[in-house]
């Protein structure tokens, strides 16, 4: 059964709702230990220190900086990259090794090598972000290529555009716009969850401030960045509903 | 027949999807003459399709050569029009494209602005009737709108050679028919060479001016070819039918009964 899109609003704040109030009341009643887990009671007095400190202002300044550079920075290069490999099969066949090799690491594994070649600093955190970020666009784009219809490369050289821009810009950009445009959300979100890893090692942000609250057992500051994070892939992901809705305005 | 007047021809050509060992089509000579609207018969799967994207340049021949004028080396920069144009049996929109934008897409790359661009467009689409729909996407028309916007695609760029792949296969036999009359009508408008690629006996006569009979194989050849002097195209009268007896013994590989079958048939 489906329901209305109100009703399916007031169905989802209500489940929040039902969510907080039965962790709370566990909290309370003392079947989760208050140590091990915070209040949902405790989490506003906690995050209204964090920004009365300057703290959760800063982490978020932080974190944008490494998340918007590293998704803009994985996003171009992982879907240029699987456009190109869509479209020329040489360089599709060339790269396959290295492709299969380089996939399955994951970006927290990067991070040696991120210090390494960055030192701690943005471009460190940045590296991070965008090689997670990366391979999600590849793959979309690769296979939202590869699934344009052959018909329309006959149909771009019948009419003057059978080179390879011309096949580019005029059937295989639009074409694929809908993988890429869902390869690139799903880029989104996982730019979030990477920011974490990217932060581990020191770099100040939203994951950093996570790290140290967590080594002084400060759950309720681990739970009110958490949510922080929730909130800020909440607010990208809304943006970019509008991006996508304007750049797939043809579809029904 | 003067050089000019041949707008494209094909000599002795030979087509094979394995460099040589099979071959679709072979020694197959056709000349398109200026003006003409030649229908290219022949059941399905005979390589129709293939023939017409061998005039398309889409496809190059294994043996034999493609000549005429509009198949001669593709004019340079400079081009305001386009010597050849295609008309898919699936119409083959492009979906993120509105109407107008889709009947433009023949024309970017040419030298003319923008405001000759949409104007040539618009002229198009008055010719298939189609003025009013310029802003609507592909998604919003019928299966017979679609195919106008096809046609419109192909004459926007002013094509010395049209070729038609079973344009009108797919549709329903009163949006095919209606079709049909537009087409005559627009080649009496425009003048163009015509190349109509069909399975359908009706309808070459209905439209050509000349039937070419591509049958057999593989791999097939050309069994014979009919000039028609029609002056009702009318499908119950006498030579309508004739004509129809002899097309449908040429695409069965027999004699060509010649013109007075269909009397000594109906008279026994």
């Amino acid at each position: 059964m489906t329901f209305s899109g109100p009703v399916r609003l007031g169905l989802g704040l209500a489940g929040l709702v039902l969510f907080f109030g039965m962790w709370e009341a566990a909290v309370q009643t003392g079947l989760l230990p208050s140590g091990m887990v915070p209040a949902p009671s405790s989490l506003g007095p906690a995050w209204l220190d964090e920004v009365r400190g300057g703290f959760w202002q800063q982490a978020i300044l932080d974190s944008l900086n490494h998340y918007l550079l590293g998704l803009l920075i994985g996003s171009v290069l992982g879907a240029g990259l699987g456009i190109l490999c869509g479209m020329l099969g040489l360089l599709d066949g060339l790269l396959e090794g290295v492709v299969r090799l380089l996939r399955p690491v994951p970006g927290l594994a990067w991070v040696p090598f991120a210090i390494l070649w960055f030192g701690l600093s943005t471009a460190g955190a940045t590296f991070v972000i965008a090689i997670s970020v990366f391979w999600i666009n590849f793959y979309a784009a690769h296979s939202a290529v590869q699934g344009v219809d052959p018909e329309l490369y006959e149909l771009a050289s019948a009419f003057g555009h059978g080179s390879f821009v011309g096949r580019l810009f005029k059937i295989v950009l639009p074409a694929s716009a809908p993988g890429i445009m869902a390869g690139l959300r799903t880029g989104l979100g996982q730019g979030w969850m990477s920011v974490v890893a990217a932060e581990l090692f020191g770099v100040p942000g939203i994951g950093a401030r996570m790290m140290q609250a967590s080594s002084l057992l400060a759950t309720d500051v681990v739970v009110v960045y958490m949510l922080t994070m929730a909130m800020l892939y909440a607010i990208t992901d809304f943006l970019f509903g509008f991006v996508r809705k304007w750049v797939l305005r043809w579809q029904p | 027949m003067s050089g000019a007047d041949v707008v494209a021809s094909l000599h002795d050509v030979g087509l094979s999807h394995d460099g040589g060992v099979h071959f679709v089509l072979r020694h197959v000579s056709l000349t398109l003459a200026r003006g003409e609207f030649v229908a290219l018969l022949g059941p399905s799967g005979v390589g129709k399709s293939t023939l017409l994207r061998v005039l398309m340049g889409l496809m190059h021949p294994t043996e034999g050569r493609v000549g005429g004028s509009a198949c001669a080396a593709q004019a340079g920069g400079q081009a305001t029009r386009r010597s050849r144009a295609m008309v898919f049996q699936d119409a083959r929109l492009l979906p993120w494209r509105s109407v107008l934008r889709n009947v433009m897409f023949g024309l970017e790359g040419l030298h003319l602005n923008r405001s000759e661009k949409i104007a040539h467009a618009q002229e198009a689409l008055r010719l298939v009737g189609l003025e009013d729909a310029q802003d609507r996407l592909p998604r919003r028309l019928s299966g017979g709108q679609r195919q106008r916007v096809g046609v419109a695609r192909a004459l926007t760029v002013d094509p010395d050679l049209l070729l038609m792949d079973e344009p009108f296969g797919a549709l329903d036999p009163i949006t095919r028919s209606s079709l049909q009359e537009e087409l005559q009508r627009i080649w009496q408008q425009t003048h163009k060479t015509v190349l109509f690629v069909t399975h359908d006996i009706e309808e070459a006569l209905r439209l050509a001016t000349r039937v070419v009979v591509l049958a057999g194989g593989p791999p097939a050849g050309i069994t014979g070819e009919i000039v028609l002097d029609l002056p009702h195209r009318h499908p119950d009268s006498p030579a309508f039918r004739t004509y129809a007896a002899r097309l449908r013994a040429m695409i069965a590989g027999e004699a060509d009964p010649g013109g007075e079958a269909y009397w000594r048939s109906a008279e026994i």
